[in-house]
């Protein structure tokens, strides 16, 4: 039974670092049709930011702070300087973009900063675990949980009370006629590039703390389960995100708990393997749309 | 023509997709308080004319002047601001949202929340089965109620203007009576309607003006009496092909 509980603790709090990353990649998806593989490095640049800020001297608290904001402002950035000028050349282009606006990315950190990690260090409250009802639960799950109750709490308020919000489903529905309703098509999707980067800036933040370091590759194995997430719940689907973000930790947090000791190198082509299975049984993912609505 | 009491515009409209001229200098005009017909067969440019004079697509040459300004070429979003909009055709409500959030939408651009809210119960008045449908998603909706909607959507933003885009595409005969019903209320309370049909005889009998295009070109114009008593609209159907 304990073990029950410890790994679904777990697997709630890599879930929540998963679904806010699919979020965000969803986010852009829905109102911009791109998979926007620089996604990742949204994450890297919080973790140099701080790291900077940590290095300065500066508590530990205003670093994840600043970590955040630079998250959402590289976000918008890449926005208006990537991706705006190539938005009417279709998806592919756009997409191709994102792989460059990711490797240039890289290679900025490598030379300006270092191809090397950089420590991270957590500060002491957060490594423990607190005692709840019984179970020992770590600080860094508690707040992974948190956070991403709270995220998902504020960005369906969001989505569903204000008219911006509205807009973005609206647009995420149909963008010209959203256009036609007098709402500003930058400004939409400026907006989603500022959440994901928000959503991105969260994530890294939990991911750092369990990693204590930073190097300029850490963000492609979260984009890319995030990219899985998103495909596992349906491409489209904001709520499919987060639940495909919480179906494949799951599997995941499942298959290193329970799997035999022999077959763990095996795991992540066996979680893979589960989620091709998941998509043959449903293709259009697990909340996707099917193409019959009429 | 008399161009300077036009509320709209329209002069040697040009609209090209690639190297095919759908559109080869258009012009037409709307008056304050009219409801004017562009008819035409299939292909003929008309919502391609709307779409240029709303700013979804391209204006290759000419003039859209709304109220004296020329707007040709400000995008979409902009030109509703200045008080124009259109009614797509296939009506293209926002299926996953609500009949409520569907009609906020559409009053984005305004600010007074009082007076989109006197607008909002106006239109519930004046299109009854949306307020009985109100938290519904607005693909559950027929299509008439969709029709419905998505004007009572594009009033939200309290117009000037409105382009409606084939509002009988796909609906049974009845609805379509219904729809055209509530155009002509909607003139009687001061609405400016430019409407692009393919049902000529309908049209034709809430209009004051008509205008039939063919070939991208206007071929023929005069008000809707001149329009139905003569059988030159079929003849520019026919010549169209």
């Amino acid at each position: 039974m304990d073990v029950v509980v410890q790994q679904t603790v777990n697997a709630l709090a890599l879930g929540g670092t998963y679904a806010l990353l699919a979020l965000g990649l969803a986010m852009v998806f829905s109102v911009l049709g791109l998979i926007n593989f620089a996604h990742g490095e949204l994450m890297t640049v919080t973790g140099y930011a701080m790291y900077f800020v940590l290095t300065a001297g500066l508590p530990f608290e205003i670093a994840v702070l600043v970590g955040i904001v630079a998250a959402i402002a590289t976000a918008m950035l890449m926005e208006r300087v990537a991706f705006r000028p190539v938005r009417n050349a279709g998806t592919a282009t756009m997409l191709l973009t994102s792989f460059a606006v990711s490797t240039i990315l890289h290679m900025l950190f490598q030379n300006l900063i270092s191809a090397r990690p950089k420590a991270l260090p957590v500060p002491d409250w957060m490594i423990g675990a607190l005692n709840i009802a019984g179970f020992d639960i770590g600080v860094i799950q508690l707040m992974s949980i948190s956070a991403t109750a709270l995220l998902l709490f504020a960005l369906t308020v969001f989505l569903r009370r204000s008219t911006l919000g509205i807009a973005m489903r609206a647009a995420s529905l149909d963008f010209p006629v959203t256009r036609l309703m007098g709402i500003n098509a930058n400004m939409v999707i400026s907006t989603a590039f500022a959440i994901s980067g928000l959503l991105a800036g969260v994530a890294g933040v939990l991911w750092l703390a369990q990693r204590g370091s930073v190097d300029p590759l850490m963000g492609f194995l979260p984009v890319l389960k995030a990219f899985i997430a998103v495909v596992l719940g349906g491409l489209g689907s904001l709520s499919g995100a987060v639940l495909g973000g919480f179906t494949l930790a799951f599997i995941e947090v499942a298959l290193r708990a329970f799997l035999p000791d022999d077959w763990l190198p095996f795991r992540e082509s066996i979680a893979l393997a589960l989620v091709i299975l998941l998509l043959l049984v449903r293709p259009e993912g697990l909340l996707g749309r099917k193409e019959a609505i009429r | 023509m008399s161009n300077e009491a036009a509320l709209l515009s329209v002069e040697g409209l040009v609209v090209r997709y690639g190297a095919i001229e759908a559109v080869r200098g258009a012009d037409l005009s709307v008056r304050q308080g009219e409801i004017v017909t562009l008819l035409g067969a299939n292909g003929a440019g008309k919502s391609s004319i709307l779409n240029a004079i709303m700013g979804l697509v391209p204006v290759a040459g000419g003039r859209v002047v709304l109220e004296g300004n020329d707007v040709g070429g400000e995008p979409p979003e902009k030109i509703v601001r200045r008080g124009m909009t259109l009614t797509p055709e296939g009506r293209r409500v926002f299926a996953n949202l609500t009949v409520a959030e569907n009609l906020s939408i559409g009053a984005a651009t305004r600010r007074d929340r009082a007076e989109v809210e006197a607008t909002r119960s106006d239109m519930l008045e004046l299109f009854p089965i949306l307020a009985e449908r109100r938290d519904q998603l607005a693909g559950t909706l027929s299509g008439g109620e969709q029709q419905m909607l998505a004007i009572a959507r594009s009033m939200m933003s309290q117009p000037k203007i409105v382009l409606l885009d084939e509002p009988s595409l796909g609906l049974a005969p009845q609805i379509v009576d219904t729809i055209f019903e509530l155009i002509v209320r909607l003139r009687d309370r001061g609405a400016t309607i430019l409407l692009v049909e393919q049902n000529v005889e309908l049209a034709l009998e809430i209009a004051d003006r008509g205008y039939v295009l063919a070939s991208g070109a206007i071929a023929l114009e005069g008000s809707a009496r001149e329009l139905s008593a003569s059988g030159d609209v079929e003849r520019a159907y026919m010549g169209a092909h």
